[in-house]
C-alpha cells in the first residue's frame, strides 16, 4: 500500500544526497527509487508538540522533500520535558518558528510550509489538500475527529499517534481498504471525563515512542513496503515495557467511510464533542457553577474577606505553588465531605481550573448551596496576579 | 481471565492494571469487574447498561463488537479482556 506518487516524475538525487541517504540507498526496500519518493512527498504534521516534535525531526531527517507544520502555540517551559525540537532559548516563542528552525538547521534542503492557524473546519480541507499524507499530534479529540473526517473526504491517510501518563496508541487511518478513527471511536467522551495531558501529566519519553512510530509509519506510507498500522492499534505501555497490538475493523456502518456515509462535508466539531462555544455569560458561570477571576478572588482576599478555598490538587502540587487553601485532593473529595463547611461559601481551585469545576459541580450535587469555581486555577494566579508564584 | 484497565481507569478499579475475574461470558466477566469496582460501571456502561461508545473492549485481539455473539461470547481463563477507552493526549493545538 503506497501513496500515489507519479514515478515518471520523480526528482533526482543530487551527489550531496546521495551521500547524505547513503545509509538508506543500501537498503533495498528503500535505494534510490525509495529516496527519490520520500523526496517527492509532501507530509503534513498537525501539531508541533510531543508527537510532532519527534515525528517531524525524524521526517525531516529521512529526507522528505515537503514538511507542513499546523501549529499557532507558543513554547512554554513546561513543554521541554519532551518536545525535544524545542529549545530552552525558544520558551515565549512561536512552536512553528522554533520547529521550522531545527528542522531547516537538519536539513536545509527540506521546503517546511508553516500554517499557523488552528486547524478548522473552515480551513483544514484547503490545507490537507496539497499533502500526501496527514500525522496527527494533537492533544484534543475535536481536532483528532476533524483530522480523520479531512483525510476521509480528501482520501489521505493518516499516520495516528496519541498519548496519555504512560501508554500510547498508534495505526494508520483512512487508507483505501482500511478503518478510519470513527471506525474504531464513533463518538468522543463527553467533556471532562477523559483528562489530557496537562490535567493528567505525561512521561516526557512516551510522545518520542509513539511519535517515531507515527513516522515510521509515514515513511513505510511513502516507500510501499513492509506492513502498515493500518487495521491494526498498537498500544504501547511504557511503564511495563509492553507492547501489544489489537485488530480493527473498517465499520460498515461508521458515518463517513461506511457503505451508507451520512457525512459527506466537514461537521461543527467543537460541538460535535460538546463543547459549547465560550459565551459572555460563560465567563461568570459554567454548568450552573458561578466562576470567579483570579483577579476578582485577590481583590476579595485585599479586602480583608475570609476566604474559604479548598485546592484539589495532589499534594506533591500543592508543595510547589499554592494559594494557602485546604489541601483536599480531588479524588479524596467524596470520603472528606465532613471536612467542607456546608455553611459556608466555598471556593474551589485547582491548577487549570478543570479539575476543581468537575469537584463544585459534584459539591452542588451533594447539596453544596454556595460553591465557587477560580477560573484558570493557580496558573491564572502565577499569570496574572503573582508572576513570582512558581508554575509546573 | 484477565481484564487490561487502561490507565485513566484505573483510579476506580482500585489502582490496578490488570484485575483476574473468573467468568463465563464476556458480558459475565464485566458483571464480575464492576461487581467489585462499582465506580468503573458509569465509565464503561450507559445508564441503559450499554457499552460507551468511546470505550471499547477486546477479547483477545478482537472488537467484541464483530464477535458473533458480541458479549455473550464464551470465554476461557487463558484468554484476555482488554478495555480500551480513546485518548487524544499529543501536543497542544
Amino acid at each position: 500500500m503506497a501513496i500515489g506518487l507519479d514515478l515518471a516524475a520523480l526528482p533526482e538525487l543530487t551527489t550531496n544526497e546521495l551521500a547524505r541517504y547513503s545509509r538508506h540507498l543500501i537498503l533495498p526496500e528503500v535505494g534510490t527509487e525509495g529516496q527519490q519518493r520520500l523526496k517527492a512527498a509532501k507530509v503534513l504534521c498537525v501539531g508541533t508538540g510531543g508527537l510532532g516534535a519527534p515525528l517531524a525531526f525524524y521526517l525531516a531527517a529521512a529526507g522528505i522533500g515537503t514538511l507542513g507544520l499546523v501549529d499557532f502555540d507558543v513554547v512554554d517551559e513546561s513543554n521541554l520535558q519532551r518536545q525535544i525540537i524545542h529549545a530552552t532559548p525558544d520558551v515565549g516563542r512561536k512552536k512553528i518558528d522554533s520547529a521550522a528552525d531545527k528542522l531547516l538547521a537538519l536539513n536545509p534542503a527540506l521546503n517546511v510550509v508553516k500554517h499557523e492557524t488552528l486547524l478548522t473546519s473552515a480551513n483544514a480541507l484547503d490545507i490537507i489538500k496539497d499533502y500526501d499524507i496527514v500525522a496527527d499530534g494533537t492533544d484534543n479529540f475535536p481536532t483528532r475527529y476533524l483530522v480523520n473526517d479531512a483525510c476521509v473526504l480528501l482520501n489521505k491517510p493518516n499516520a495516528y499517534g496519541s498519548i496519555f501518563r504512560f501508554e500510547g496508541q498508534a495505526s494508520v487511518f483512512a487508507t483505501e481498504e482500511g478503518p478510519c478513527y470513527r471506525c474504531l471511536y464513533p463518538e468522543p467522551p463527553p467533556p471532562g471525563l477523559v483528562p489530557s495531558c496537562a490535567e493528567g501529566g505525561v512521561l516526557g519519553i512516551l510522545p518520542g515512542l509513539v511519535g517515531v512510530i507515527q513516522a515510521t509509519e509515514v515513511i513505510k506510507l511513502i516507500l510501499g513496503k513492509g506492513e502498515t498500522l493500518a487495521g491494526r492499534l498498537l498500544l504501547v505501555d511504557s511503564l511495563k515495557m509492553r507492547f501489544r497490538e489489537l485488530k480493527l475493523r473498517k465499520n460498515p456502518e461508521c458515518p463517513i467511510c461506511g457503505t451508507n456515509r451520512t457525512i459527506h462535508a466537514l461537521i461543527d466539531y467543537q460541538q460535535f464533542c460538546g463543547i459549547t462555544p465560550e459565551r459572555k455569560e460563560d465567563q461568570t458561570e459554567k454548568n450552573g457553577i458561578p466562576q470567579i477571576s483570579v483577579k476578582d478572588l485577590k481583590s476579595r482576599i485585599d479586602s480583608g474577606e475570609e476566604i474559604y478555598l479548598i485546592d484539589v490538587r495532589e499534594p506533591f502540587e500543592y508543595a510547589i505553588a499554592n494559594l494557602g487553601g485546604k489541601l483536599i485532593p480531588q479524588n479524596d473529595v467524596a470520603q472528606r465531605l465532613g471536612e467542607i463547611d456546608r455553611d459556608r461559601e466555598v471556593i474551589v481551585h485547582c491548577k487549570g481550573g478543570v479539575r476543581s469545576q468537575k469537584i463544585a459541580e459534584y459539591l452542588k450535587q451533594q447539596g453544596y448551596q454556595r460553591v465557587i469555581n477560580v477560573a484558570g486555577g493557580i496558573l491564572a494566579w502565577a499569570d496574572q496576579v503573582d508572576p513570582t508564584m512558581k508554575k509546573y | 481471565m484477565k481484564i487490561f484497565i487502561p490507565t485513566p481507569l484505573r483510579q476506580y478499579a482500585g489502582g490496578n492494571d490488570t484485575v483476574d475475574v473468573t467468568a463465563s461470558t464476556v458480558a459475565s466477566a464485566l458483571d464480575e469487574l464492576t461487581g467489585a469496582h462499582a465506580d468503573l460501571r458509569k465509565h464503561l456502561f450507559t445508564p441503559e447498561g450499554k457499552v460507551r461508545s468511546f470505550v471499547n473492549l477486546y477479547l483477545n485481539d478482537e472488537d467484541v463488537r464483530y464477535l458473533p455473539e458480541k458479549d455473550k461470547t464464551a470465554v476461557k481463563e487463558s484468554d484476555t479482556l482488554s478495555i480500551i477507552p480513546s485518548i487524544a493526549g499529543g501536543g497542544k493545538l
